[in-house]
């Protein structure tokens, strides 16, 4: 079947959604999710999203800025950050007035709370920065947007999953899609397309995304050609529930909540005696990895304590309700009684599709746009985080740069015309889907998928050293190998998981060898990528961009530069 | 330890009717229902269809019926039923099966969106945000822990007889934003239920209150609306 919008967007998260609105009102709009839309992963977010409203003390959006760009180890780029850091009091008040129920102060103001890195007065103390909705932020506004999407009648494609983007003369003309329920392929012919997929979590073993964070628009966008860019840095929150990598909110520790070795320890305030557990994610979780190594996990396991048991109960309920539940449904603990045994989670990527601050793919170090190529949200990289995110910066950038991509999307359409490729890039697709169907293969798909993501878990997280690491890259490609000879059982056209898992493990197979070929290219240690052989930051050679570009000859690396404005590179430390 | 599963199938390319197939897993106590449904499908036969997402409770994706009770299968452990590790697992009930344990969810997103489920306000909004008064935010409050899963509704004896019943999910919406003190389409929201297709359908029979994966008080909730309702006919 064929469609013809003036623009399509991939994912129906918030990036996705804030688009939609924005060009809906005066273009043509799709929006195509593999799944329903409110089962976006933004969905999950849970603690806030930062913006200097000051409205609980004093705060300010230089600041913001300050913060996020030493939270990023000086690798985000400083306009872009800028642009977030200003733009983020208008786009809370934006969301206050589409209906987002915000907790509210006793003046009747958004309330705010502290998270980790965010600070006053550059690094003194802590800042309540983050406005929320209890500890269901994400959710609250996910449906938010996508109701007012219902009362704009924007178009949505559900349950349809993106095959490839069709790019004829370095100018993306639109999608092929396959529609879960019925196996048919769908041509959306657009003038632009906007990718929104999120993230990539399901790469490694333990993390705290959903099943659907496969990374595929990363994937796509770059088997067409378009660079990804920082793709080793790659977020572990430190408070996933042991074992499982279910998230508990960084709001716990915003609330008061502590960590604690097996010797009752708040070990936090060795590592950082001035925000202490309030440290930004990528140092609390290497603080925890090093208790455990010096044997001061909980009962020598791997995992510490997360103790919110002075809390009391009215502010566990009113604030942290959710993940009580959580730690009460999957760990059987009754947070207001007994600590919480957590570990580090994979739960971010950095790194992402190379975009400008409208959203513009860009194809090469002097940020020449792809044509008709847009991106916003975590499959982009702005970079806004640079080498690590502060929490509650990524509700932020989702809605900033959606709301940016939606409004350069709506003057690109009204400058340029569609255009019909000369390949029929459906026939392709149909190709693709039967050789998959009929392949013969021995391997099955999950357990290349399993080993995939143990390899990257026990080789590439937390903590990297080249050896281990190429050995990963070598299995990466044996995986790689496997994979041509894959079958699928199921050979239906309705509701085939079998096929979906086979696209998005070939997705994800691309961006494990990107990943580990970027921490290998990366001789420092800089915010969340961690080298145990080279434990200094590196400026003089590595305060740039990595970007992976994927040929014929396989992927190739190059550099662009990091832009700095108002503040230059210091030792960080908290 | 092993556990059994008797799952329900139908695919409408080869089944003329559905029918049970029965899978033996490999699982710990603390495994998820959803998890042992992925080994079956990963290990045994990826043929088996169901959604599912974020696996912990709160994308709304995996809505089942799990030993006759409408459950998500991401937020039930194989230690939280009494079975003997025997498991019959169907998809949810009143809903059109697609596939196994898929069903269609067009209906239920349907009646949700008739309540106009957004903010609607003849006020120009301040330049900062709306002040908001944080007793009447707790209020709504916990109508905001919906996820859209369907358990409620699907569950609900009412809708199971008048399919013309907005039911309780879409009406849990609707209370949301009646008691929004920012909305200020309050009395044409509560003239549009006021009816047995709308909240006067609700009998207070608890199931939805009784199943809903989020512990929300849906009854409760819908009999405030109720109340408002009462209250207005006697003022007149």
């Amino acid at each position: 079947m064929e469609h013809q919008f003036d623009a399509v967007i991939i994912g129906s998260g918030l990036a996705g959604l804030r688009a939609a609105i924005e060009i809906g009102e005066n273009a043509s709009v799709a929006v195509l999710s593999k799944v329903f839309a409110t089962r976006s992963h933004s969905g999950a977010a849970q603690g806030g999203i930062g913006a200097a409203l000051a409205n609980e003390e004093e705060d300010s959006w230089e600041w913001h800025m300050f913060d996020t760009v030493k939270g990023s180890d000086y690798l985000g780029d400083q306009d872009a950050i800028e642009t977030m850091a200003k733009d983020a009091p208008r786009t809370i008040f934006e969301l206050e007035h589409l209906g987002v129920p915000f907790n509210r102060t006793s003046e009747g103001k958004i309330a705010q709370r502290a998270f980790g890195g965010h600070t006053s007065g550059f690094g003194k103390a802590p800042v309540k920065r983050a406005c929320f909705a209890a500890d269901r932020t994400g959710r609250v506004i996910l449906d938010t947007l996508w109701e007012q999407c219902l009362q704009r009648n924007t178009k949505f494609f559900d349950e349809f999953q993106v095959l490839s983007l069709m790019v004829e003369d370095r100018r993306c003309c639109g999608v092929v899609a396959y529609e879960l329920a019925t196996g048919e392929l769908h041509t959306f012919y657009s003038k632009v397309v906007l990718l929104a997929t999120g993230g990539a979590g399901k790469i490694f073993k333990t993390t705290s995304n959903a099943f659907a964070s496969t990374g595929d628009g990363m994937a796509l966008a770059y088997r067409a050609g378009a660079p990804l860019e920082d793709m080793e840095f790659v977020q572990f929150h430190p408070t996933g529930i042991y074992k499982l990598g279910i998230l508990i909110s960084e709001a716990a520790r915003g609330e008061g909540g502590i960590l604690l070795n097996k010797d009752g320890e708040r070990f936090m305030e060795r590592y950082a005696p001035v925000i202490k557990d309030l440290a930004p994610r990528d140092m609390v979780s290497r603080c925890i990895m090093e208790e455990v190594r010096a044997g001061r996990g909980i009962d020598g396991q791997d995992y510490v304590h997360l103790d919110l048991t002075h809390l009391g109960e009215d502010v566990i309920n009113s604030k942290l309700a959710e993940i009580t539940g959580f730690a009460r449904t999957y760990a059987g603990v009754d947070a207001n009684k007994e600590p919480i045994p957590v570990q580090p989670t994979c739960h971010y990527m950095m790194g992402g599709i190379a975009s400008d601050v409208d959203g513009r793919v860009v194809v090469d170090s002097s940020n020449t746009p792809f044509e008709g190529l847009f991106a916003a949200g975590e499959c982009a990289c702005v970079s806004v985080h640079g080498a690590n995110r502060l929490g509650c910066n990524s509700l932020l950038d989702t809605l900033v740069f959606g709301r940016r991509s939606g409004m350069e999307i709506s003057r690109y359409v009204q400058r340029n015309d569609f255009q019909k490729p000369a390949t029929d890039f459906e026939k392709a697709a149909a190709a693709k889907i039967s050789g998959l169907m009929t392949a013969k293969g021995e391997e099955r798909i999950g357990d290349i998928m399993a080993d995939m993501q143990e390899v990257m878990m026990d080789n590439v997280s937390v903590f990297r050293t080249e050896s281990p690491m190429k050995e990963a890259l070598g299995k990466i490609m044996e995986l790689k190998g496997r994979y041509q000879h894959i079958s699928l059982q199921d050979k239906g056209s309705c509701f085939n998981r079998d096929l979906l898992d086979a696209l998005e493990l070939g997705h994800m197979l691309d961006l494990a060898e990107v990943i580990a070929m970027g921490a290998l290219f990366r001789q420092e240690s800089r915010g969340a990528h961690f080298r145990e052989d080279f434990p200094e930051r590196n400026d003089d050679d590595f305060l740039v961009h990595t970007l992976v570009r994927h040929t014929d000859k396989g992927p190739q690396i190059f550099n662009k530069p990091v832009t700095i404005t108002r503040f230059q590179p210091q030792e960080r430390k908290y | 330890m092993k556990c059994n599963f008797i799952i329900y199938r139908f695919d409408p390319a080869v089944d003329k009717e559905s029918r049970y197939q029965e899978y033996t897993v490999e699982a710990e106590p603390t495994d998820k229902i959803l998890d042992c449904l992925n080994k079956i499908r990963w290990e045994q036969d990826p043929t088996l269809a169901y959604r599912y997402s974020c696996a912990h409770g709160i994308c709304g994706s995996d809505a089942l019926v799990i030993n006759s009770r409408v459950e998500l299968a991401c937020q039930k452990l194989v230690r939280d039923f009494k079975t003997g590790n025997n498991f019959v697992i169907e998809p949810l009930p009143f809903f059109n099966v697609i596939k196994d344990l898929v069903v269609d969810l067009k209906p239920f997103f349907d009646k949700h969106r008739s309540v106009r489920p957004y903010l609607i306000s003849d006020q120009k909004p301040p330049e900062k945000e709306r002040l908001q008064d944080s007793q009447d935010q707790e209020f709504f409050e916990p109508a905001l822990r919906c996820i859209l899963c369907a358990s409620c509704t699907s569950s609900c004896p009412i809708t199971r007889t008048n399919p013309d019943y907005v039911g309780p999910a879409a009406l849990l919406r609707a209370f949301r934003y009646i008691f929004d003190s920012r909305d200020t389409a309050t009395d044409d929201r509560l003239e549009k239920i006021d009816s047995q297709d709308g909240v006067w359908g609700c009998k207070t029979m608890w199931w939805c209150t009784d199943v809903c994966p989020k512990g929300i008080p849906i009854t409760k909730c819908l009999g405030q609306i109720k109340r408002v309702l009462k209250k207005n006919k006697a003022a007149r």
